[in-house]
């Protein structure tokens, strides 16, 4: 049986994990409120991008010699993944789920006899991955998403994957990332890249498509609107990925707060069963002591 | 008859407005965009976006290149960056123009692409200088 010292002590530990973790929860709330306002602000840049994407490609479409960006190499051998997590812990499931996703993409693109390398976008996301696959890891970026997200951490990376392309380093390019579906949940997405799946119906319903004039020309348009499409698309997903952080963060203080509420009413309950027991077996003493005389 | 404006950087919307005209910096020249302008798309280079009500020039943006969609009713500027003229600081553009010319300096002069991409964000910050001069 602990001893009320002991007790006392591990309440007093206990209040105070309760004082961190809802301050934390604090923290991410308002955090999430900022992240969230960002990602919606980010928005209309990438509907606009998309609908543009979509007018050039009706126009296109027929035409020989796509960019690799659009059409990636034709081929489906080598994937990349680009697994996007966060660079602190303490966030519930948010970093697991990505990672199990992840492992299980590589079991069975394996599986598949594809080639698979990694570029993971997080420090979890790294630490975890070179335990098992340091060997397929080809590059990693860390220190995106503390602070809001710049444009320019999406567009290096961009840069990047552009690079990596034009080496032939891979066909496949998909990014796995926590949606924003709401403040209790992130759904782990893969969402591919390259190629790029374009509707093609979509594009082709527009009445306006093939009366549109392109300066300079079809070609050098879509040459300069892939790149940039490619930094939206992943600015997005590291924009979801970080109101999603704070979200998950927020419900595992929360959680973690009414957990340590339970654990102190229990450890009082069992300090005062305790110190009545021991007021009780004092009295006994003294009367029977009293009696003796 | 007003045509709507649309100034859009990837952080967020600038302007979403109706305005007589637009006029903005195309790669290969300047270009107004009015109501019943046949369904267009180009390229910008860094220049100034002059949006008018009138004759009379209501407010000026600053874009470092990026992209427009135009159609008969509405102009969509998807911009690289965007920053209204009154708000752009001198002392940081000149900065960066510095930084720029030193890397144009020191950069590898057989690799075009590289030259090519230096020269055009040079001349986008000498236009963000003199947009943020002229005003």
């Amino acid at each position: 049986m602990a001893s009320l010292k002991e007790l006392r002590a591990s309440i007093g530990s206990v209040k105070s994990t309760r004082k961190i973790t809802s301050a934390m929860k604090m923290v991410a709330a308002a955090k999430l409120r900022r992240a969230q306002l960002h990602a919606e602000s980010a928005r209309p840049y990438a509907v606009a991008m998309r609908r543009m994407l979509g007018e050039l490609a009706g126009a296109m479409s027929g035409e020989d010699g796509a960019p690799k960006l659009l059409a990636g190499s034709g081929e489906d051998r080598v994937h990349l993944l680009i697994p996007i997590t966060s660079d602190r812990g303490l966030a519930g499931g948010f970093n697991s789920n990505i990672n199990r996703t992840t492992r299980l993409t590589i079991r069975r693109l394996q599986a598949e006899g594809k080639t698979v390398k990694l570029l993971p976008v997080g420090r979890k996301g790294f630490d975890f991955l070179s335990r098992d696959y340091a060997g397929l890891i080809v590059d990693h970026v860390i220190g995106v998403g503390g602070r809001g997200v710049p444009f320019s951490a999406a567009s290096d990376l961009g840069a990047k994957i552009t690079k990596l392309l034009e080496n032939g380093e891979f066909d496949v390019c998909t990014v796995v990332y926590n949606r924003f579906q709401n403040v209790m949940s992130q759904v782990p997405t893969p969402l591919q890249l390259i190629p790029l799946g374009l509707d093609a119906a979509e594009a082709a319903s527009d009445p306006n498509a093939a009366q549109y004039e392109f300066e300079p020309d079809e070609q050098t348009l879509l040459e300069r609107l892939l790149p940039r499409n490619l930094q939206v698309q992943i600015y997005a997903a590291l924009l979801e990925s970080a109101a999603g952080e704070q979200g998950a963060r927020m419900t595992a203080m929360d959680n973690a707060t009414r957990n340590a509420g339970k654990a102190i009413d229990r450890l009082t309950q069992k300090y005062n069963r305790t110190r009545q027991a021991k007021i009780t077996n004092d009295l006994i003493e003294i009367i029977s002591g009293a009696q003796a005389v | 008859m007003p045509i709507k404006v649309e100034i859009i950087s990837p952080e967020k919307v600038l302007v979403s407005r109706d305005v007589d005209m637009v006029v903005m910096p195309g790669e290969e020249g300047d270009i107004a965009a009015m109501p019943e302008h046949a369904p267009m798309m180009l390229l910008l280079r860094g220049g100034t976006v002059s949006l008018y009500d009138g004759d009379t020039v209501t407010d000026q943006y600053f874009v470092g290149g990026g992209f427009a969609d135009m159609t008969p009713t509405r102009c969509t500027i998807l911009a690289d960056e965007a920053v209204p003229v009154t708000q752009i600081s001198i002392d940081a553009a000149t900065a960066r123009l510095e930084a720029l010319t030193e890397a144009w300096d020191a950069a590898d002069k057989s690799d075009v692409a590289r030259l090519e991409g230096l020269m055009s964000k040079i001349q986008s910050v000498r236009a963000e200088i003199d947009a943020g001069a002229g005003n």
